[in-house]
């Protein structure tokens, strides 16, 4: 990959705003630790490694927020999300503190390691938290964008970097959907990274391409406003349907016909690389383009 | 309730039903909570969020009368609110919500949340180099929840001196916590065990802080108080 990884954007990102914003705090579980030494050399009273204990990294980064702080939590998203869930939901939701979580290892990036370290259900256990907010980037150009435009809107934010990424960067702006092309027979929802695989797939199709990089919140205006045909694909990085709630709330009124392409709602039991695991859970762009291709042999 | 102590405080919890099956867990933090807002908490209850105060965060959340009636009692908000406790169009909670009850740090509830928060608080104020205590109240029965254990562990290795912790034993856990001062003391924070219905040795515990180590108070209420 050509781009710069997104986790290494982050760092920079991070590290780079930590001079110009004192109000930022760090808190990790030992994830990334030596790669933002910078941050805990300089400003070591309010960058803090808390050690091999998640729920407290989000604890101690609440109680950091209580006082003023914008923290920002980050570890790998299974421990991020799943392990510290009920912190998320009382810590931050519920006390309506503002907070920054950024994840790596999206889905099953972490491709050897099996379901211990995977979690493509994050998105679907975030979205049922009120108010958490959710940033799902498709580059890492992307995310410095998104970030710095969200990160101290006194919300909490989740941020879902993946290795997997487009090679081309999209003039994305929080809490937008942007229109990518403009088409007759469908609609097609494209989010975080699977853009290039989705404009790939549909290449040679008459359909609208709308691009998410903001999950929650779902900018439905712009989805209406642009929706054309009556079918819909959406198509996500982590187990399908996660926006099918929003997309409908959207589109209510309307006579809709939804294609959800994601990956599959199973516990993976495969080795090897991402692009491995993305054949077996049918997330190609041969894969994406044929259900799309199927969609729409319907229309008449 | 066996205590006969602080008889104005408890004719206001009275005044709240609806939460019996607490009164326990509320009666238990009595006279810990008296003499920490008597005598050692600097606050104002017209500006409850004066950043020339010391915090405090009821962790378990369970039983919470004892601590509005002391909150009501020390002008956060009017004894007569008490009335209302639990019913609809009340700010009072069978857990206190902070954004609804004045004085009241961090809506609590679920077991084992309040001591890492309170961590964070402690940092915080560190940073700001700000002179205020954090204090935060743990039950025994919360205390067989892990994030407890991570918190102390934290607390302990950051030398965090601004944070005392109180827990209050009343033998409600199902698991034997052993001696916790012992357990608190082998984690590097400075512990006591005071007799928690004894005002002048829960008054001796809180102001005797360790300047390097965050200190543990466990309030004994006696067995046959349950």
């Amino acid at each position: 990959m050509s781009q710069t990884m997104m986790r290494n954007q982050m760092l920079e990102t991070v590290t780079k705003l930590f001079q110009e914003d004192e109000r930022l705090a760090l808190v990790l579980a030992d994830i990334s630790v030596a790669a933002l030494d910078p941050i805990f050399e300089q400003y070591p009273e309010r960058a803090f490694n808390v050690g091999i204990m998640e729920q407290t990294m989000i604890g101690v980064a609440a109680g950091l927020a209580l006082e003023g702080f914008i923290p920002v939590a980050h570890t790998i998203a299974p421990f991020l999300v799943e392990r510290a869930f009920e912190q998320l939901k009382i810590d931050f939701c519920y006390q309506q503190l503002g907070g920054n979580f950024i994840s790596i290892g999206a889905s099953y990036d972490y491709s050897t390691e099996g379901a211990t370290h995977q979690a493509p259900g994050d998105v679907a256990v975030l979205k049922s938290l009120p108010a958490m907010q959710i940033v799902v980037p498709g580059s890492a150009e992307e995310f410095d964008r998104l970030f710095r435009a969200s990160y101290a809107n006194s919300a909490p934010t989740y941020y879902r970097l993946s290795t997997s990424a487009n090679n081309l960067n999209q003039s994305v702006e929080f809490g937008k959907l942007r229109l990518i092309r403009k088409g007759k027979q469908a609609t097609v929802l494209a989010v975080g990274p699977t853009l290039e695989r989705v404009l790939a797939a549909v290449k040679d199709m008459d359909v609208t391409v709308l691009y998410c990089t903001t999950v929650a919140p779902f900018d439905g205006i712009t989805l209406r406003q642009n929706f054309t045909g009556d079918r819909l694909i959406v198509v996500e990085p982590y187990y399908a349907g996660a926006l099918v709630p929003d997309v409908m709330q959207a589109l209510a009124g309307q006579s809709v016909q939804l294609t959800s392409i994601g990956l599959p709602h199973q516990m993976l039991r495969s080795y090897g690389t991402v692009a491995q695991l993305d054949e077996i859970a049918g997330f190609t762009v041969a894969s994406i383009r044929e259900q799309i291709a199927q969609v729409l042999s319907l229309v008449k | 309730m066996p205590t006969m102590a602080l008889p104005h405080i408890q004719s206001l919890i009275r005044l709240a039903t609806g939460d019996e099956k607490h009164d326990a867990s509320a009666y238990s933090t009595l006279d810990v909570l008296w003499v920490l807002y008597d005598q050692v908490l600097h606050f104002d209850s017209a500006n409850p969020h004066s950043p020339d105060r010391d915090r405090f965060i009821l962790s378990k959340g369970h039983g919470p009368l004892a601590f509005y009636a002391i909150l009501a009692d020390k002008g956060f908000f009017p004894t007569q609110a008490l009335t209302t406790f639990a019913r609809a169009g009340s700010f009072l909670g069978t857990h206190p919500d902070r954004l609804l009850v004045p004085g009241v740090e961090l809506s609590t509830g679920s077991l084992g949340h309040g001591l890492s928060v309170a961590v964070g608080v402690a940092l915080a104020l560190r940073a700001k180099k700000s002179p205020r205590q954090v204090y935060v109240l743990i039950g025994d029965g919360e205390s067989s929840e892990g994030s407890i254990w991570e918190a102390i562990l934290l607390a302990g290795n950051l030398q965090l001196a601004n944070l005392t912790c109180i827990l209050i034993n009343n033998y409600s856990s199902s698991r034997n916590l052993g001696n916790p001062a012992a357990k608190f003391s082998a984690f590097n924070w400075a512990a006591h065990t005071v007799d928690g219905r004894n005002h002048s040795e829960i008054y001796s515990a809180l102001v005797q802080k360790d300047v390097t180590r965050p200190t543990a108070i466990i309030a004994q209420i006696r067995n046959e108080e349950k």
